[in-house]
């Protein structure tokens, strides 16, 4: 591992580097590079927003309001917030998981399918296909999705419509396409109608066949150079998500799950409500950003991955079959237990993309979708939990209420946060086996992003006001002088500061 | 079927003066005959925002903005290469360009009506600048969908 990495022994005599933001991925981060004379690398870190306003955002509202208003945390999956806070409030009214109504626990999955395939869509096809298709350090004016519509129409059209399709599944079960009220406390306030159902049904087996064609197309790019992409980025680590209680891959609702290294089961079938009990959380002087671990393994040890290549490795199966049959072909590409690449997240996010339209088919077929059986209710509860498999790995939503239904306290472990040793390890691992002794470049430099992107971080929320976030890129001598300056501004030129 | 005239307001309506977007479409839908127009609000633009210019005669994007010279400033928009196709939130003219790609054709008229904010943290409330910002732009688009004609349009640009 690069943790050697983390925090360099002397730093006055040290080059600074800072690629601020990072592109590419929802937020603000930053990645900070201290190079010695030589321009090897001696230090390397990922800063991200801290998600430290959520909780306050939270506390001091009425519970019922906490489906919506969470939505507003993030711009990029607010269905999986909306969802999380779901379960956890379902407690609040007394409903644990296997007592909500059987369609309101459909429609909550048919839900959650269509998010998640147009958050995976959105991000492969838009975010990462530009480097994976025109190279790591292609042209800057090739990185974008306008130059793969251009050079690969097919495969740019068929991101875009994918997208809408799953955009389309969440407007069609929540009303809306955002700001939907779908899932309330108990269940779900509206089923489908037959020809909203029907609307869907028009285009399911095409969604199904770019699925499928995307997985095709991930694999050819990835096998394409394997030494490359199973080394880029790559750390070996332990993985956490969800699984099914017979152990195929779940998005929605199962017992917590990890694997060390090597494939070993760490725990099984854990209850997430005693989520506390596992998994604690480190502070590092650094940065606002926490460092969550497995308490069972300690600090050093403990932290882990979370994400589709988590669930992917994790699971035993996929229980729909192409997906199940992609899994199997992922899954001896390396002829280990456990594949670590951290570009395989591309690869096992569209497993997924075609695991939730094959999904999305099967519950638009079943008839209790159109259910109206939509709401339960039991004993009142004053602490709800409420665990599910976003995008991006597992979100925690744990609430606290007082007798009057106000939020007392509210705790959020999301994903990006769990990813994020990962994420600073993936990038001390470009820093110091393809930059360091190198000259830095632009082109050189979105290594570092790409071993980022990969993850599909969510830095921040949806927050996008025009004319904010230009890119700066400072070179720093060793003495402290600043000796060049990069700017990448909104319109996507790039200019060197007049005084170099 | 679509309408021939689509407003669509974006942001975050629990991100302070983000909300400008989805509270201009608010006030549109409770003062307007929307018989010819569709609202359409989402926290930010995507590639797939491009889908839904198809067969538009006349398109208004409404979002905040802090580069507002004026309380508001309504301009035509251009399909355009920019960098906002490198983030997760697209600019209107990076959305065009998308429009342009898949189409192989220009897409619609499109103007934007970008009213000026200056805070945007979560869970805070809208400035006082912003309201009032919001209001005088509340009273610019009745000009504008009085005149529902690409020509009209024009003639109130003001950047």
């Amino acid at each position: 591992m690069y943790e050697h990495l983390e925090t360099a022994e002397q730093t006055e005599n040290l080059k600074r580097v800072v690629v601020d933001p990072v592109s590419r991925v929802e937020g603000h981060g930053k990645v900070t590079l201290l190079l010695d004379e030589n321009n090897k690398v001696q230090q390397a870190r990922l800063h991200i927003v801290e998600f430290r306003g959520f909780e306050r955002f939270i506390q001091g509202r009425p519970y019922w309001e906490l489906p919506v208003l969470v939505q507003r945390l993030c711009g990029i999956c607010p269905v999986s917030h909306h969802l999380a806070a779901a379960k956890a409030i379902d407690q609040l009214v007394g409903i644990d998981p296997e007592n909500l109504p059987v369609s309101a626990d459909k429609l909550r999955r048919l839900l959650h399918f269509g998010q998640v395939m147009q958050s995976h869509a959105l991000h492969f096809f838009h975010l990462s296909s530009p480097d994976l298709l025109f190279g790591f350090e292609s042209d800057i004016g090739k990185r974008n999705i306008i130059a793969v519509l251009t050079d690969y129409p097919d495969i740019g059209l068929q991101g875009v419509k994918l997208r809408k399709y799953g955009q389309e599944v969440i407007r069609m079960v929540s009303g809306k396409r955002i700001h939907g009220t779908g899932a309330i406390a108990g269940g779900m306030n509206k089923s489908l109608t037959k020809a909203e159902r029907d609307y869907l049904l028009e285009d399911i087996d095409q969604m199904i066949t770019w699925a499928a064609g995307s997985v095709a197309l991930i694999k050819k790019v990835h096998c394409s150079n394997l030494p490359y992409y199973d080394d880029f980025a790559t750390i070996r680590t332990n993985y956490l998500g969800l699984t099914k209680p017979d152990g195929a891959l779940e998005l929605y609702h199962g017992g917590i799950r990890a694997k060390n290294v090597e494939g070993e089961t760490i725990l099984d079938h854990f209850d997430y409500c005693n989520y506390n009990d596992i998994i604690h959380e480190e502070v590092r002087s650094w940065t606002y950003m926490k460092f969550p671990y497995l308490l069972s393994l300690g600090k050093e040890d403990g932290w882990y991955r979370v994400g589709p290549l988590a669930r992917v490795n994790n699971c035993d199966y996929i229980n729909t079959p192409l997906a199940e049959a992609a899994r199997v072909e992922f899954k001896a590409h390396t002829g280990e237990a456990m594949v670590h690449s951290t570009l395989a997240f591309h690869w096992t996010r569209l497993i997924e993309v075609l695991h939730c339209a094959e999904s999305i088919k099967e519950l638009l077929h079943d008839p209790d979708i159109m259910g109206h059986d939509l709401v339960a209710q039991g004993e009142r509860r004053f602490e709800g939990i409420g665990v599910i498999e976003a995008p991006r790995g597992t979100l925690f939503h744990h609430y606290q209420v007082d007798e009057n239904d106000i939020v007392t306290k509210a705790n959020l472990i999301v994903s990006t946060t769990s990813n994020n040793m990962a994420m600073n390890e993936s990038v001390r691992q470009v820093a110091a086996e393809y930059l360091s002794g190198r000259e830095l470049t632009e082109p050189l430099l979105n290594n570092l992003e790409v071993a980022i992107r990969a993850y599909d971080p969510c830095l921040s929320c949806a927050t996008h006001a025009v004319g904010k976030m230009p890119l700066q890129l400072e070179l720093v001598d060793a003495q402290g002088q600043l000796i060049d300056k990069l700017i990448k501004h909104d319109d996507g030129q790039i200019e060197r500061d007049s005084q170099f | 079927m679509v309408k021939p005239i689509l407003l669509f307001g974006y942001g975050n309506l629990s991100r302070g003066d983000d909300a400008l977007g989805p509270l201009f479409l608010e006030y549109v839908e409770s003062h307007f005959d929307l018989t010819n127009i569709d609202l359409l609000t989402d926290f930010q633009l995507q590639i797939e925002h491009a889908l839904d210019l198809e067969n538009r005669q006349l398109v208004l994007f409404i979002d905040a903005s802090v580069a507002c010279v004026n309380a508001f400033d309504f301009s035509e928009l251009t399909p355009a290469k920019d960098d906002s196709y490198t983030t997760h939130a697209m600019s209107p003219a990076a959305v065009l360009a998308v429009y342009q790609s898949i189409k192989k054709q220009s897409p619609p008229p499109c103007f934007l009506l970008a009213i000026k904010g200056e805070s945007f943290d979560l869970g805070e409330g809208m400035s006082v600048n912003a309201e009032s910002n919001l209001s005088a732009a509340c009273q610019f688009v009745k000009q504008l969908l009085d005149s529902p004609r690409l020509y009209a349009w024009r003639d109130f640009i003001n950047v």
